[in-house]
């Protein structure tokens, strides 16, 4: 079993705090992405667990065994670095070769694993090239061999993406989750890119400054943010500012009144709202049940679809996103024109500010 | 101004610098072949006899042997010493730390005359409190040469170092190699230019060193940079321009090599 368990985990330099009273359980075989801002201690989070920086405070346990003080090379954790770290002077094969050699295998087990660790990447034809003769792409598939080689308890990724263009990063997404999943191995992978940590992750946990900002699976993130802070992240362009009324009822500071789902919360919150459930125009006005007016402020053509900055007569904006022509949607609309904005109450999710 | 005509005036002042660097140089080769017997203008032919009494000096063969001989130990201090040092002032923060770096580096700008003077009195003054004699002997020497060289494998091996993601020993130590086996197995060949650079550099000037060896050579035991001062105190001739040429030639070869290895430019 080898379940990774952060207890506490504090660290500090000097005055500035990196990594705030870090609590979460990883469970055996469970994908988890921490995800934020770069500073969000993230990076520092995962460095800690693969032994590169000491922690001040907290234990690091995995599978029970409390590893807090011990050097990475005792820890049995691959890690995937960002740039790959592949070492420059030996070949692929010796590459993945190394983490076996200092496990002192017997050079026969050692050739065997090599090649079944490179056939997992479909890379064994290029097992004597030198790193710096392979693509990025390549390159980073070399680094995952030469992790999962050695059966690592734990596999820790640091931004193993951010490297990659477009194109090939969506490839390697599902191919690390794949590979992750055939293993069954548990895995820390961190990343800035929302879009990633949700398509990767059983459970992704949203740090900001030092600290767990919302945890759980990635509906739960990306449909029921806790925070403005995490709605903002998790792309809601929308968040207006506001008090609840009455139940159901929620006053925006520019005054307008808009109908919400009933939530437990008061005080200063705000309203989050998805650019794709603000709807412009719309016809069946009790579906919709809030309707203002605005003006077409701003189109911006992004291919497939079109964002439109609305403006309220108060002066409040909002963004609405419409399918471009190009998928079916409706005729564009000029800047300048009159239209009425709506959307379901229960498209709104109340945050705390 | 166009651009055109600020390149032209930018090649015609680097042409000027180069030239006022090297003209010296290219006086002293040029002197090396005239046939006048004491040294003067116009040469009044021309002959390589002065190398053939170069070499028949007996004084410049041992100083050239003493001269490599010391320099190849001083590689030796400076790299043993200089690797640990540039790895522990790269990789690591600690109290002091730029405190050992500065000292590490102040031979290098402390006049060497001073320097010489400061190693011969704490020679000296060691002497008298252990009763063993190290001023004019060849330990002395040694060490003073290391220290000559120490500085510049600092500088050279620690701009490779800066250039080295501590991501290459971390993937190393994640892999199960410990502190050693990740510094012999990664470290040292990925930084492995800069230090074959160092060695060269660091042979270079210690070869070239007078102002500190003056104070500590002892008898039958001089450098060949002091053979030539000794021998310009009642020669005035060719044969020193000799054996310059043939230095700028072994020097020049051994910076082009440590260059090839490791652009020194980084270095500075």
């Amino acid at each position: 079993m080898s379940d990774v368990v952060l207890q506490s985990i504090v660290k500090r330099y000097d005055a500035t705090t990196a990594v705030d009273n870090v609590s979460l359980t990883i469970r055996q075989g469970e994908l988890v992405a921490l995800l934020g801002p770069s500073g969000c201690g993230k990076t520092t989070t995962l460095r800690m667990v693969g032994g590169f920086i000491p922690v001040t405070e907290g234990r690091i346990l995995v599978g029970g065994r409390d590893l807090t003080s011990l050097p990475p090379n005792k820890r049995n954790m691959g890690f995937g670095f960002q740039n790959y770290a592949l070492f420059p002077h030996m070949s692929v094969g010796e590459n993945v070769a190394f983490g076996l050699q200092m496990r002192k295998l017997p050079k026969a087990d050692i050739a065997a694993k090599v090649k079944t660790a490179l056939d997992r990447v479909k890379l064994s034809h290029l097992a004597d090239r030198l790193p710096k003769q392979l693509s990025g792409g390549q390159q980073q598939r070399v680094a995952l061999a030469r992790a999962l080689v050695i059966e690592p308890d734990v596999l820790l990724l640091d931004e193993p993406l951010s490297n990659l263009d477009a194109q090939l990063r969506n490839e390697m997404k599902l191919e690390i989750r794949s590979i992750q999943q055939q293993l069954g191995i548990t895995t820390i992978f961190v990343t800035h890119d929302q879009d990633e940590a949700l398509s990767v992750a059983d459970r992704v946990v949203l740090m900001r400054a030092g600290r767990i900002e919302q945890m759980g699976a990635p509906d739960d993130l990306f449909e029921r943010p806790a925070s403005h802070f995490v709605a903002e992240f998790m792309g809601v362009t929308n968040l207006l500012a506001g008090t609840l009324e009455s139940v159901g009822r929620f006053r925006l500071k520019s005054g307008e009144v808009v109908a919400v789902p009933v939530a437990g919360l008061s005080g200063d919150l705000a309203l989050a709202l998805r650019p794709e459930r603000v709807i412009l125009d719309g016809t069946d006005e009790a579906l919709l049940a809030n309707t203002l007016s605005a003006e077409v402020e701003f189109a911006t053509y992004r291919g497939l679809v079109i964002d439109y900055r609305v403006r309220l007569p108060s002066g409040v904006t909002l963004i609405a996103r419409r399918p471009s022509p190009a998928v079916g949607g409706p005729a564009p609309l000029s800047p300048g024109r009159a239209v009425r904005v709506s959307w379901q109450p229960e498209a709104g999710t109340l945050v705390p500010m | 101004m166009g651009i055109l005509a600020i390149n032209r005036i930018y090649a015609a002042l680097s042409a000027l610098v180069l030239a006022f660097v090297l003209l010296p140089l290219v006086a002293i080769v040029w002197v090396s072949f005239f046939a006048n017997r004491i040294l003067s203008f116009p040469a009044t032919g021309y002959t390589l006899g002065w190398y053939v009494r170069a070499w028949e000096q007996e004084a410049f063969r041992n100083g050239f042997i003493t001269s490599v001989e010391t320099a190849l130990v001083a590689v030796a201090i400076s790299l043993v010493l200089g690797v640990p040092a540039s790895l522990a002032l790269v990789r690591y923060r600690f109290p002091g730390r730029d405190a050992i770096q500065t000292v590490l580096l102040s031979p290098m700008v402390v006049p060497g005359i001073v320097g010489g003077a400061a190693l011969f009195m704490a020679f000296i003054e060691l002497e008298v409190l252990l009763d063993v004699e190290i001023a004019g002997t060849l330990p002395g020497l040694l060490i003073a040469h290391g220290l000559i060289a120490l500085p510049w494998t600092v500088r050279l091996v620690t701009a490779s170092l800066v250039g080295m993601s501590p991501s290459y020993e971390e993937a190393a130590r994640s892999l199960g190699a410990g502190v050693f086996t990740t510094f012999f197995r990664v470290t040292l060949p990925i930084i492995k230019p800069g230090i074959v650079a160092a060695a060269l550099f660091s042979f270079v000037v210690s070869f070239i060193d007078l102002e500190k060896s003056i104070f500590l050579v002892g008898p039958g035991r001089t450098t060949l940079q002091i053979a030539l001062v000794s021998y310009l105190e009642w020669n005035l001739d060719s044969t020193v321009a000799a054996v310059a040429t043939v230095q700028i030639l072994i020097i020049g070869a051994l910076l082009i090599a440590s260059d090839r290895y490791a652009r020194l430019a980084r270095a500075f």
